[in-house]
């Protein structure tokens, strides 16, 4: 049976499915590395932002951290079920990693509900634009991941293609320190 | 045309099993991390919040790249392709921070910048003050 090159074309030594992730990541390294260094620079130069990053929610940051670390491990002992072979078993963590995310998007947005109603909106100060942009980046790439995974389950769940389980791992896991990053800057540094 | 590896020919494998600590003490760790970058910020003592914070967020992602990525096993382009992203955004922030982080210089002069830090503390004064009468 013929099989996609992504899946089984390897000149690098890495199969060119997987390597194509690498480079995903290497590219939103410069996305998120520019916000968040833009960030620590303006909040350097900027002492009176001080003021704003205390209406930040420290508990409800690191309860989301909890949540993603949770997820990944979820996505990565779903990799390790589909090198066992087990695309079910793959497959249910998979559901519970997509699971973290969900749980991780509604804190997001009960949070959001009660800044935006407390008066701290994009437009409010530089502080509040770059909250919004930073999270908002990060939460968009959570809703990403979380549909490509659900294709990816529904997949593995018949035991076919599962070398993409280990792929949608590795972009979950650098989402997830994206926020282990974002976590300190933006509730923890007030 | 490059040459195709052998593994062109063979159905796609997954990755061979990795050996290590298990990934649940590996959560456990990064829980007890996350405890740790909590906590130490609010002793209120800089040095302190700078390491538990920013040193453990470090600490945090090296683990995750390490034991749920094993970025440690994958062949060591990969490793140094990420290194040299990072390395260029570091160059671009240290590129670009002496217009930011400074607000005047030799016949030059941020107003705009300036402006914004006296209405943020003005603003964060007047709050204060307002919470303070309507108490």
């Amino acid at each position: 049976m013929m099989r996609p090159i992504a899946t089984t074309r390897s000149a690098t030594g890495i199969p060119t499915g997987k390597l194509a992730v690498w480079w995903l990541i290497a590219s939103e390294i410069v996305i998120f590395g520019g916000v968040l260094g833009g960030y620590i620079m303006h909040r350097l130069g900027h002492p009176d932002w001080a003021h704003q990053a205390v209406h930040t929610n420290t508990w409800a940051g690191a309860f989301n951290t909890f949540v993603l670390l949770t997820s990944s491990l979820a996505a990565v002992l779903a990799h390790q079920a589909a090198e066992h072979g087990d695309g079910k078993k793959a497959a249910k963590m998979l559901y519970l990693t997509v699971l973290g995310g969900m749980v991780f998007l509604v804190v997001k947005s009960l949070e959001w509900s009660h800044e935006i109603h407390s008066g701290f909106t994009i437009t409010s100060n530089t502080f509040w634009s770059f909250y919004y942009t930073a999270a908002g980046i990060h939460g968009v790439h959570v809703i990403v991941g979380m549909i490509i995974m659900l294709f990816i389950a529904s997949d593995a769940a018949k035991g076919k293609e599962l070398q993409r389980v280990e792929n949608v791992g590795l972009y979950w896991h650098f989402v997830d320190i994206v926020w282990i990053f974002l976590f300190p800057l933006l509730y923890i540094a007030k | 045309m490059a040459e195709l590896s052998p593994s062109v020919a063979a159905p796609a494998a997954v990755a061979p099993a990795h050996h290590g600590p298990s990934y649940v003490k590996i959560w456990g760790i990064l829980l007890g991390l996350l405890v740790v970058s909590v906590v130490g910020p609010m002793l209120e003592i800089r040095a302190v919040t700078l390491v538990t914070a920013f040193g453990v967020a470090l600490v945090k992602a090296y683990i995750v790249a390490k034991y749920f990525m094993h970025i440690d096993v994958e062949k060591r382009y990969v490793p140094y392709l990420l290194v040299t992203m990072v390395v260029l955004m570091g160059l671009m922030v240290a590129a670009v921070s002496p217009d930011v982080l400074k607000h005047d210089g030799h016949r030059w002069e941020n107003r705009a910048a300036k402006r914004a830090v006296v209405k943020g503390e003005n603003a964060a004064k007047a709050a204060a003050h307002a919470g303070a009468a309507h108490h």
